[in-house]
């Protein structure tokens, strides 16, 4: 414990040492993903109930932060609203046609009750990722709540992301939003593919990628995205968000576009897991 | 013996409040990296050995939790507690403008890193744009919050250091 110089070996080469094992488990995290799973539940046991407390302390704390914003955001509305009262009388007289636009946004709304009938199951998110490049999350369900790799995560009327890592009291998920995420979507009213990608880059302007769509695809801005009947990890049908700014692609074979997600990650706090998997036969 | 109790339990304090609470206190999307701000302190205050180890604890608990690669931030924090050791002869109670030098020069050498290897090899190449909306804001957030944690920091040093140099005298 204390400084008995003589004996202790260099710094230096114990950093070498050191170095040296760090690299062996990097290679063997690639050869065998997963090798370390025996420690990551013994650890997890401890972390994750005090995880759960810190997190209600932090988002109380954010709660009030946005009390704050909100307070002065609101006095600022307020003399804006009054304002806008005279304008919104004249505008009244146009809400009757506006009705019939939410009749028909209503029947596309059923579809999302589709994926009502598969059986969930409700978990909170307790952490996030450490660092401020992807966006993965844990939640306080896992193995034992029967919880898999690659269940799909819903929450706030849309998807979320995937389960890709399991542990016996936890799981870990890939939002939709996370640079890494793929998703095979299609479009709700003419079933035309796209993949929608995450991007750090642009989830700050709060949208996602979508590409692939074909350039004979009769799509317009505001059309619904959902996931795709062809995905492989993905349940068809769960509506992923709504289209905007489509542009033809320089190759003049497909198109792109963004979407704006239905989910907002970041206020996201439960999400519900689908227990059932999509069996693509493989 | 007790040095290594209160690294430990500090280890991982600083890793639940940085994986709840700051994010939940994240500005512009952004979180602080506290333990960054314990590796930098461990290899400043006390030396290259100390540095290199928490560096080390630090990213394994990283890595267990978040890590696809188990060893990649070990490694990282690794080397950054072992050079900040470099800056241990030049360790003044009063000084602050090194620590918090030393600090931003950490998170930036970090992010860097972890850019390149995380990023830069999936072809994600406009650099300046996550130099401005990641890595800078992550600097700024950090050096701010080792303001605050520098004093106690500091403070728990000379805690453990008198207690040590009371066990020396009684048994040595």
């Amino acid at each position: 414990m204390r400084k008995s110089d003589k004996k202790s070996i260099p710094t230096k080469y114990i950093l070498f040492i050191l170095s040296f094992l760090c690299m062996v488990l990097i290679v063997l995290s690639f050869i065998m993903p997963g090798f370390a799973s025996p420690v990551k539940e013994g650890v997890s046991y401890m972390l994750v109930p005090v995880s759960k407390g810190m997190n209600q302390v932090g988002r109380w704390f954010n709660d009030r932060k946005d009390d704050l914003s909100e307070l002065r955001d609101v006095m600022v509305e307020n003399t804006e609203l009054k304002a806008q009262i005279a304008d919104l009388q004249n505008k009244n007289a146009l809400s009757v046609e506006e009705r019939s636009e939410l009749e028909e946004l209503r029947t596309l709304f059923q579809l999302s009750e589709q994926y009502s009938s598969y059986e969930t199951v409700a978990g909170r998110i307790i952490s996030r990722d450490s660092s401020n490049w992807f966006s993965t999350f844990t939640i306080d369900k896992g193995k034992k709540d029967g919880i898999e790799v690659d269940m799909n995560v819903i929450g706030d009327g849309g998807l979320v992301g995937i389960v890709f890592e399991v542990g016996e009291n936890y799981s870990l998920v890939r939002s939709i939003i996370d640079d890494e995420s793929n998703v095979s979507g299609q479009f709700a009213s003419t079933s035309d593919k796209c993949i929608v990608k995450g991007s750090l880059q642009l989830i700050n302007e709060g949208v996602l990628k979508v590409f692939n769509i074909n350039k004979d695809a009769d799509i317009s801005e505001g059309d619904m995205i959902v996931t795709s009947n062809i995905s492989s990890k993905f349940l068809p049908g769960i509506l992923i968000g709504y289209v905007k700014d489509i542009e033809n692609d320089s190759n003049n074979l497909t198109k792109s576009a963004y979407l704006t997600p239905v989910v907002d990650f970041a206020h996201l706090d439960i999400v519900l897991i689908i227990k059932q998997q999509k069996y693509t036969g493989g | 013996m007790l040095r290594k109790f209160v690294l430990t339990i500090t280890i991982l304090i600083f890793y639940l409040l940085q994986t709840t609470l700051f994010k939940a206190l994240s500005l512009a999307s952004v979180a602080p990296n506290l333990l960054i701000i314990l590796t930098f302190a461990a290899g400043f205050m006390r030396g290259k050995k100390e540095g290199m180890f928490v560096g080390l604890f630090s990213g394994l608990v990283l890595d267990l939790f978040y890590g696809q690669v188990i060893g990649f931030n070990a490694l990282l924090y690794m080397y950054i507690g072992y050079i900040n050791g470099f800056f241990h002869s030049m360790f003044y109670d009063e000084d602050v403008t090194l620590p918090l030098g030393l600090v931003m020069g950490s998170d930036f050498v970090y992010n860097f890193v972890y850019y390149v290897f995380r990023f830069l090899l999936r072809n994600r190449l406009d650099f300046g744009y996550y130099l401005i909306h990641i890595i800078l804001p992550e600097m700024i957030y950090t050096v701010v919050v080792t303001v605050v944690l520098y004093r106690i920091m500091l403070r728990i040093h000379r805690k453990l250091e008198a207690y040590e140099k009371r066990r020396a005298t009684k048994f040595g």
